[in-house]
């Protein structure tokens, strides 16, 4: 089973279906097993373009996960370096088409503009937030990795990641819900307070 | 060629130099201040929203995780931005200052598997220089013979975010309170909160902006010297906090850990405001050579 809903916890395979898909909502927490693609900028510009030029993009893309994600360089020894979300905004311009293709789940962190939301709807696909700035913690999710294409790009070349329980959050789901907004009007108001205990004027340690 | 050191002249060495700030870019961008971490438990133990406290519990993992398997808190290891304080009775020798500077850079960076995020050209070729170079350098002349670095490796999520306004005076504290929440509301997770809010406020335009990286390398819960512009902090703090945004923009009581408000005289007509925001991962080290 592509989704497994157990103990307030969603695990996740791709490829996934409609209907996996109509199971998923804003604000679920979500933990992924098997293959995950990267792509960030420079990639999202290279496919986009072969789309327009009616030539196949490298890899299958239908029912599958893409991860914003340009990662560190991997020390020896190790399959990755730190390896968090990249400020997915910057690739609204390009999801629309790739979502037409069949492209299900995107991880990354940050909004999407209503554009993108759209077409979440249209095609049944959902994004999701990984924790941007835990890239050592997500790292060790990640037990393969094989660059696939475009390896001229570098950090910005499509890998093939598989992963064992690698943990995001959805933000918009294909009914519409956006956990982004929702979150935001619950929690209005509502704020820690702004009287922290101030430190003795003690230099950074050196 | 030698030269004579005159009296009261204290000499560092080029290399000296590029060895420490290849240092400081490893532990930075493994390490995260103790005062950072204090922030982000305080705001931890606070959180009122679940899925915020869930996040924030993550964060603290991934502060451990990188600290003890030495890998990057983050992969954005971001634009190296170094502030030197130059004692005037110091004397560089051996080398040029930036090019001791880049040299350890771009050491740092390639022996520490840190991620090369310049690109040559800006709005051209846009071809990576392959080791992160070259920095960005603030040098400032301070009394003394002390020769400090701090390296300050500046995510592009949170850079991004940055917003430089000059308002007319009268717009007063109640302008530039506009202009902070109005920057990290707009920013929603771009900049990956919780954040560290720096706000610089006087000066000119460009010394404005540099107030504003300033305020966001001082200690996490420090607070301005001036008991006004403090009370002030607090107050943006709380204001900050009440937007909602929370943790990693799920929705939470923790947008900010600190408000960090640096201030400069400024002309008659002018009211310079400039915002930098940092990101939970408020990554900088200093040393002094």
């Amino acid at each position: 089973m592509p989704i497994v809903k157990k103990d307030g916890e969603t695990r996740a395979t791709p490829p996934f279906t409609d209907e996996d898909i109509a199971q998923l909502r804003a604000g679920d927490h979500v933990r992924f097993y098997g293959t995950i693609y990267t792509a960030r900028d420079a990639a999202h510009r290279r496919m986009v373009q072969a789309l327009q030029e009616r030539k196949p993009l490298p890899m299958d893309i239908r029912g599958q996960i893409i991860y914003y994600v340009g990662p560190t360089p991997a020390r020896p020894g190790r399959v990755i370096g730190s390896a968090g979300p990249t400020t997915s905004m910057r690739l609204d311009p390009f999801t629309p088409a790739l979502l037409e293709q069949g492209l299900k789940v995107i991880i990354g962190k940050g909004g999407r503009g209503s554009v993108v939301k759209k077409a979440l709807q249209d095609n049944k696909a959902v994004y999701l937030l990984a924790i941007g700035g835990a890239g050592a913690l997500l790292s060790g999710t990640i037990k393969s990795m094989d660059v696939i294409a475009y390896e001229d790009l570098g950090t910005e070349s499509i890998k093939k990641l598989e992963v064992e329980g690698f943990p995001a959050i959805v933000a918009c789901d294909m009914y519409g819900g956006d956990l982004l907004l929702a979150g935001k009007e619950a929690y209005r108001d509502q704020p820690a307070l702004g009287d922290y205990v101030s430190v003795p004027p003690a230099e950074k340690a050196g | 060629m030698t030269t004579e050191t005159k009296p009261g002249v204290r000499e560092v060495q080029a290399d000296d130099i590029a060895a420490k700030v290849a240092e400081l870019c490893q532990t930075a961008t493994h390490v995260l201040p103790e005062d950072v971490v204090a922030g982000l438990k305080r705001a931890e133990q606070t959180e009122k929203s679940p899925l915020g406290k869930q996040v924030l519990i993550e964060i603290l993992e991934n502060v451990d995780i990188a600290k003890r398997e030495m890998i990057p808190l983050c992969q954005d290891t971001g634009t190296t931005v170094v502030m030197v304080d130059i004692g005037q009775d110091v004397h560089i020798v051996g080398g040029d200052l930036h090019e001791a500077i880049n040299r350890g850079v771009s050491k740092g960076y390639t022996e520490g598997y840190l991620r090369a995020s310049m690109v040559a050209h800006p709005f051209s070729s846009r071809v990576n220089t392959k080791d992160n170079t070259p920095a960005v350098v603030h040098t400032e002349i301070v009394p003394g013979d002390e020769f400090r670095i701090t390296v300050v490796p500046k995510g592009g999520g949170c850079e991004n975010m940055s917003r430089l306004q000059i308002m007319l005076p009268s717009r007063g504290k109640e302008g530039i309170t506009e202009v902070v929440l109005r920057t990290i509301e707009e920013s929603g997770g771009n900049p990956c909160p919780p954040l560290v809010v720096g706000v610089g406020v006087g000066g000119s335009s460009e010394y404005c902006m540099l107030l504003a990286k300033k305020a966001i390398t001082r200690p996490v819960g420090q607070q301005s010297d001036d008991p006004e512009t403090a009370e002030f902090e607090r107050e943006l703090l709380t204001k900050v906090n009440a937007l909602g945004v929370g943790p990693q923009a799920v929705g939470g009581s923790n947008t900010a850990i600190a408000v960090n408000i640096e201030t400069y005289p400024t002309h008659i007509t002018s009211l310079p405001v400039a915002v930098n925001l940092q990101c939970h991962s408020a990554r900088s080290k200093s040393a002094t050579l």
